[in-house]
């Protein structure tokens, strides 16, 4: 009698790769001219695809993100899973010192806050205004027509002196006395979430950087129940920028700050409604920051509120699950939340066995009690 | 070595994947849960290639502790040849060059396993880690892990008691099965990991270090060798294992190898009826060989008493 049902594992898996790897290419069956995605056309035509994967991935490098993407045949949590796993392989080796965002190039810039901000609003690319037609004229695209329309786009594109840099609307409001003015937490060093496990209560830079990495669809659940009602934000854009911030590091030799590179980051900033301080001082807005590595705008704006949420939480105490920072930071990560969903397809015979006895013995307690 | 280069060479992982100073750490915690038998000890888990869920926090102790003359024995539910045991001991096998491994409890020095602790006893030169799901036995009566960390400092497990109490008076029976709620050394009580209830009296005064692993919750604990380990119970409602009796009240054997003092698991045969089957794989095998061996002297002695 041979053993029953869990033989044969290497085997299993062998084959299931080999399927996957059938579907990924299915595509030469049909057509002699198929070619396999190419990094750059991920890179570029799915560029919100990769800019997810990055930010959730919590490493920047876009080009291991496109791949990613192309070998997850399109999966975004298992894309951002083995980034991540690539990332556990790199050891740090230093760290940044704060970066100053309104140094960053922008490609966007708005405020909801005011009509016109000192710098101006600067919609840039984004589909808000577009109305949402399937267009299908992109269905057959002609290759040539598809290489001219960036061409004509720079030609026509009116030579903008724009400045280098944006003030940030916030400063504006901080200047009034709206705002409370930075506390000097600012040189303190960031809680490093890779490094160190959260121990609760855990400080802000650590609720942060848990978020700037979180899965962008469970950041905005638990987001939107506070907008919906199970919190009481009610926050509004002060600004949402958009563009390549400069990375600086610490000359090797001089020790000068050096800008080695830089990253496309979402920044938002969300002022919401004023409370008056504990010590009876002026009452004032309060913030509520969020900024992730790509273009991911939804997520920018959920970390936003939710940060000022959890601020809350921590003064008051929780009255909502968005303001529990355990709630929160425990359950954003897609690789955590997706590898445990996916852990229940694996064989559990022996909890099920244990399971069975409970219940058989407890029927026939019942039954005799009867 | 950069990036592309790494990517594209395959092979070229440093041994045991992670890198240096993350081994260290996972080392440190693994001393800090010897020195304190029970305690859940926070760790920075790392992000590793399988899921999590699938064994990422006893995988990062197995690469912690392995070296290139051990010799390692993966098993899921009892099986070496599960798909989950296959993976897990391929993935090793290929960062770990110069590890051996084997499917023998008998020969290893190291064994990772899900959900069950081997039938054969382990002695004092293995180690045996477990992987978890839910690290935290009072995870079933407190939802904040803040609130629960006090009550573990202070050895307040009156909740669960009551949940234990409240189960007997609605079901005449404490319901948990597998995760049986375990006092160490007559201070923490942990979440033993999934094992069933057969397997909770091997953690008491085990010979071997038994190391627990949650990558996902991000806790290391240990029950250290010769420790006390005792399932939370009552003095009038004792701790029981799972039972293998069948109506007539007969201890059910192994289809397979006749065990009558294994766990066993169910199976609905293609004609509808059940069946019953060693879930250690190896220790079928091993009592198999053993019951052929029998048979071969027993035959050799009629053989020679014919003669």
């Amino acid at each position: 009698m041979s053993y029953v049902a869990i033989k044969g594992g290497g085997r299993a898996i062998a084959g299931a790769a080999a399927v996957t790897e059938y579907l990924r290419t299915v595509e030469g069956l049909d057509d002699p001219r198929a070619e396999p995605l190419k990094i750059n056309a991920i890179l570029h035509q799915l560029r919100h695809l990769v800019d997810r994967v990055v930010s959730e991935g919590g490493v920047y490098h876009p080009r291991f993100a496109a791949l990613a993407v192309k070998q997850s045949q399109g999966d975004t949590l298992e894309a951002a899973f083995a980034l991540r796993a690539w990332r556990s392989t790199r050891p740090r080796l230093c760290a940044t010192p704060p970066l100053d965002t309104t140094r960053m190039r922008l490609i966007r810039r708005i405020s909801s806050a005011f009509k016109d901000i000192p710098g101006g609003q600067m919609l840039g690319p984004t589909p808000d205004y577009t109305l949402r037609l399937l267009r299908l004229e992109l269905m057959d695209e002609s290759p040539d027509a598809f290489r001219a329309v960036a061409r004509a786009w720079l030609d026509n594109c009116p030579e903008a002196q724009l400045p280098d840099s944006f003030p940030k609307v916030l400063d504006a409001l901080r200047a009034e006395g709206l705002l409370p003015p930075v506390t000097g937490t600012r040189h303190s060093a960031a809680f490093d979430i890779t490094r160190e496990p959260l121990v609760f209560p855990v400080p802000r830079s650590a609720w942060l950087s848990t978020m700037a990495r979180a899965e962008t669809g469970s950041l905005l659940a638990i987001a939107y129940s506070n907008m919906r009602g199970y919190g009481d934000v009610h926050p509004t854009v002060a600004e949402l920028r958009v563009g390549y911030l400069p990375v600086m590091l610490p000359h090797p030799i001089t020790g000068e700050p050096t800008e080695v590179g830089e990253v496309l980051v979402t920044e938002c900033e969300v002022v919401a409604m004023y409370e008056a301080s504990d010590a009876g001082g002026k009452p004032m807005f309060t913030l509520g920051y969020g900024a992730c590595f790509g273009h991911n705008e939804v997520k920018a704006i959920s970390m936003a509120i939710l940060d000022r949420a959890l601020q809350k939480g921590m003064k008051d105490g929780p009255a909502n699950p968005s303001e529990d920072p355990e709630f929160v930071l425990l359950h954003v990560d897609g690789v955590d939340s997706m590898g445990f969903a996916s852990h229940y397809k694996m064989p559990h015979y022996v909890t099920f066995q244990s399971d069975l006895d409970r219940l058989r013995t407890t029927q026939q307690k019942s039954g005799e009690r009867a | 070595m950069n990036a592309l280069s790494h990517a594209q060479s395959g092979n070229a992982y440093n041994f045991g994947f992670l890198d240096e100073y993350a081994k260290k750490e996972v080392r440190r915690a693994i001393l800090k849960a010897i020195a304190i038998p029970g305690y859940q000890v926070p760790y920075a888990s790392r992000e590793m290639p399988m899921g999590r869920g699938f064994g990422t926090g006893g995988l990062q102790l197995t690469l912690a502790l392995i070296g290139p003359g051990d010799v390692l024995k993966v098993i899921d539910q009892g099986s070496d040849d599960s798909v989950n045991a296959v993976n897990l001991r391929r993935f090793i096998e290929m960062t770990c060059p110069g590890v051996s491994t084997t499917t023998k409890t008998a020969e290893c020095s190291l064994i990772q396993s899900r959900h069950r602790i081997p039938e054969r006893p382990l002695t004092s030169k293995q180690i045996l880690v477990l992987q978890v799901p839910y690290p935290d036995p009072l995870v079933v009566v407190e939802p904040s892990e803040n609130k629960r960390k006090t009550m573990h400092g202070e050895a307040d497990y009156s909740r669960l008691l009551v949940k234990l109490y409240e189960d007997i008076v609605k079901f005449g029976e404490i319901t948990i099965s597998h995760r049986y709620p375990t006092r160490i050394n007559g201070h923490y009580v942990i979440d033993p990991s999934p094992i069933p209830r057969w397997d909770v009296p091997k953690l008491n005064n085990s010979a071997a270090l038994i190391l627990f692993g949650a990558g996902r919750e991000k806790k290391i604990y240990a029950v250290p060798p010769h420790t006390q380990a005792e399932p939370l119970a009552f003095s009038d409602v004792p701790f029981r294992v799972e039972d293998f009796r069948d109506a007539q009240g007969r201890r059910r054997a192994c289809a397979r190898c006749g065990c009558t003092d294994s766990f066993l698991d169910e199976f609905v045969t293609d004609s509808g009826g059940k069946t019953w089957q060693c879930s250690d794989s190896d220790w079928c095998e091993e009592q198999m060989l053993l019951a052929r061996h029998r048979q071969r002297e027993s035959r050799h002695e009629q053989d020679s008493r014919g003669s």
